[in-house]
């Protein structure tokens, strides 16, 4: 344990100390800033606004804090919020702290000199990965912590304590969802010893999740479950079971099921039925923070599951390899 | 020399290694005591890599078994690593960070107070001659410089035995006579038990007590070097060659008839005599009765040489 908290320490200071960090880190304090704005600017335009979304979604709701998350700006079918900028954000920290953290020692001809100390081969690899997790909700938490106090001073409503615990919960879900991706790099930084394949691999699996993937799993559904003109309700409602089903293939779809029903909690969990759209026409009828926690309790421990079975792979191989500085 | 204790540091017994059912190290048995700078010599690819890493417990053993200052390298690897520096063929340090940080977290990863291992940092840094560059990044070093460094990476620990793999490759020889000079003078002072691998026999061998000999996976020879390569070629032979003004047959002769002589072969004045002891005294002294004269004589210890193109020529 000494050996890996000490590998935590140096890892600690290269993090804090490189520029990917410091430009990952202003990235989001600026992103993050910006979302807050455009947050406050629609609250506080709310009352005078035609759009009546806003409306009801503004004042209708109890839980009128955590607007500053889910309050965006609409352009075409997709809300620009807080929330979904991270989603897409948090898998490119965690790729980019983990991708280089194993082959970047062995390229270099550290690693049989620190291997060769009286520690145990897993300090490395924990030492690193704790490291990583560390910066990573340093991150996060600074950024969410930070708008929450612009808006509270902006819009001048405390949070009550639900919100409070719902906003933790939150920052929760992000270092779980980097922490998959960093343990995913981690494993291909394992496997690879070039640094920039392991990198070229980790990406496209990235792109393809987050992006392809929504698109290609409801046309595997259809193909599955034809739904006809005509068709039943009850195929539709298979058709459309498949394809959520298929889609929570992807951990974005996970990370995003699980973070809207915990900040938006009067619609956030029929998101992935519903459109935004029609979200907008629904009265909104928020869900008891109990009921919350249930509606996310898969979604998270599948993330969880991923980010060990990732971890457990990395560990494996990293303990079987062969040390060799040739 | 005189500071070999007769203590074994490394007992390695029958060890056997074996990547994907090819035999890398094959029944090897050897015995490193405390005190001395043993070589293991041989041509890339003997095995010699292989054995370090089994020493250190960062490879296991196919059959075999292997022990440092009494402790199993397999299964205390902790115990063993914290007694024994390494210093790697492929030396890497953290380049973005300066000499002193290096060490620092070299001292940190060995548990050494963090009020010691500043001193510790700067004393070996003087050892090796870097404590000027100490605040030099190491992206500066040249690679002589590196090379420096990682030995002062490993004195950091204060090791009782410290294992060098090639540690004059890729230098020129004038820094790679420097550093071999470091490790006689480390020996000399700190008693610190060497175990060099290199295919630099010639240049490596000259600081060794007792080197051992590698070739694909195996020892072929242990021992002092002059010893070793009579064995090895001669089957304990000595090989005198002389140069007379006149080898007459006669003088053939009273050679051939003395006791000791094996095998006597003359071309023109020269003569190669093989024989089981030295006897170059008597043969001078021989030639000289016999009112002829003696224009050269020399032992051939040319075993240095034959060992070389032996073993490691041949690729």
């Amino acid at each position: 344990m000494r050996g890996a908290l000490t590998v935590f320490r140096k890892e600690m200071g290269d993090y804090f100390s490189s520029k990917i960090f410091l430009i990952l880190l202003a990235l989001i304090y600026i992103a993050g800033l910006g979302f807050a704005y455009l947050s406050i600017q629609a609250i506080k335009s709310a009352p005078m606004s035609t759009d009546q979304s806003l409306l009801i979604k503004v004042f209708i709701d109890e839980m009128f804090f955590l607007k500053l998350f889910t309050v965006g700006e609409i352009r075409a079918i997709m809300t620009f919020n807080f929330v979904r900028f991270f989603g897409a954000f948090i898998p490119l920290i965690g790729i980019l702290f983990g991708f280089n953290a194993i082959n970047s020692e062995r390229n270099s001809g550290n690693i049989s000199r620190l291997l060769s100390q009286p520690i145990y081969r897993d300090s490395l690899i924990n030492g690193k990965f704790l490291a990583g997790i560390t910066t990573l909700t340093i991150m996060i938490s600074s950024i969410v912590f930070i708008v929450m106090g612009i808006g509270l001073r902006a819009i001048g409503v405390p949070p009550t304590a639900e919100e409070i615990l719902r906003i933790f919960m939150f920052i929760f879900i992000c270092i779980i969802y980097g922490m998959f991706w960093m343990s995913l790099s981690m494993l291909f930084s394992v496997i690879m010893r070039n640094v920039a394949a392991a990198l070229l691999t980790v990406i496209p699996i990235w792109l393809f999740l987050t992006f392809f993937w929504p698109f290609i799993a409801p046309q595997i559904a259809n193909q599955i479950i034809p739904v006809q003109e005509g068709a039943t309700l009850a195929t539709q409602m298979d058709n459309l079971s498949l394809s959520v089903n298929l889609l929570r293939i992807s951990p974005f779809i996970l990370f995003f099921e699980a973070t809207a029903a915990i900040i938006d909690p009067t619609l956030g969990h029929l998101s992935m039925t519903v459109s935004d759209s029609d979200l907008s026409k629904l009265i909104a009828n928020p869900l008891s923070l109990s009921q919350s926690f249930l509606q996310v309790w898969p979604q998270l421990i599948v993330l969880i599951m991923l980010t060990i079975i990732c971890f457990a792979i990395s560990y494996i191989v990293f303990m079987k390899q062969e040390i060799r500085s040739t | 020399m005189n500071n070999v204790i007769d203590k074994p540091i490394i007992v390695a017994e029958n060890l056997t290694k074996q990547y994907n059912g090819k035999t890398v190290v094959s029944n090897l048995n050897l015995t490193v005591k405390e005190g001395e700078i043993f070589g293991l010599l041989g041509p890339n690819g003997s095995g010699k890599s292989t054995i370090i890493l089994m020493i250190l417990g960062l490879t296991e053993p196919t059959s075999g078994s292997i022990t440092v200052a009494g402790f199993n390298s397999t299964r205390e690897p902790i115990k063993v690593k914290r007694i024994t520096g390494y210093l790697p063929e492929r030396l890497g340090f953290y380049e973005d960070m300066t000499a002193r940080q290096n060490l620092k977290y070299t001292a940190d990863l060995n548990s050494i107070p963090l009020k010691d291992s500043e001193i510790k940092v700067q004393e070996v840094l003087e050892i090796v001659g870097l404590e000027k560059n100490k605040n030099n990044l190491v992206k500066t070093f040249s690679k002589g410089m590196k090379q420096r460094l990682g030995i002062a990476d490993v004195l950091i620990k204060d090791p009782g035995l410290v294992i060098l793999d090639e540690p004059t490759e890729g230098l020129d020889i004038k820094i790679a006579n420097q550093i071999l000079e470091n490790i006689r003078i480390l020996n000399n002072q700190k008693k610190i038990t060497f175990l060099i691998c290199s295919h630099q026999l010639n240049l490596v061998q000259r600081i060794c007590t007792r080197i051992g000999i590698m070739s694909k996976g195996k020892m072929i020879g242990e021992g002092l070097i002059d010893n070793l390569g009579r064995g090895l070629f001669s089957a304990g032979k000595y090989r005198i060659e002389i140069e007379v003004s006149d080898a007459t047959p006669e003088i053939l002769e009273k050679i051939r008839n003395m006791d000791e002589v094996l095998d006597v072969e003359q071309i023109d004045n020269l003569i190669q005599i093989t024989s089981d002891a030295d006897i170059r005294s008597v043969i001078s002294k021989l030639i000289i009765d016999n009112n002829l004269l003696l224009t050269r004589m020399n032992i051939k210890d040319s075993s240095l040489e034959e060992i070389y193109l032996k073993y490691f020529k041949e690729e």
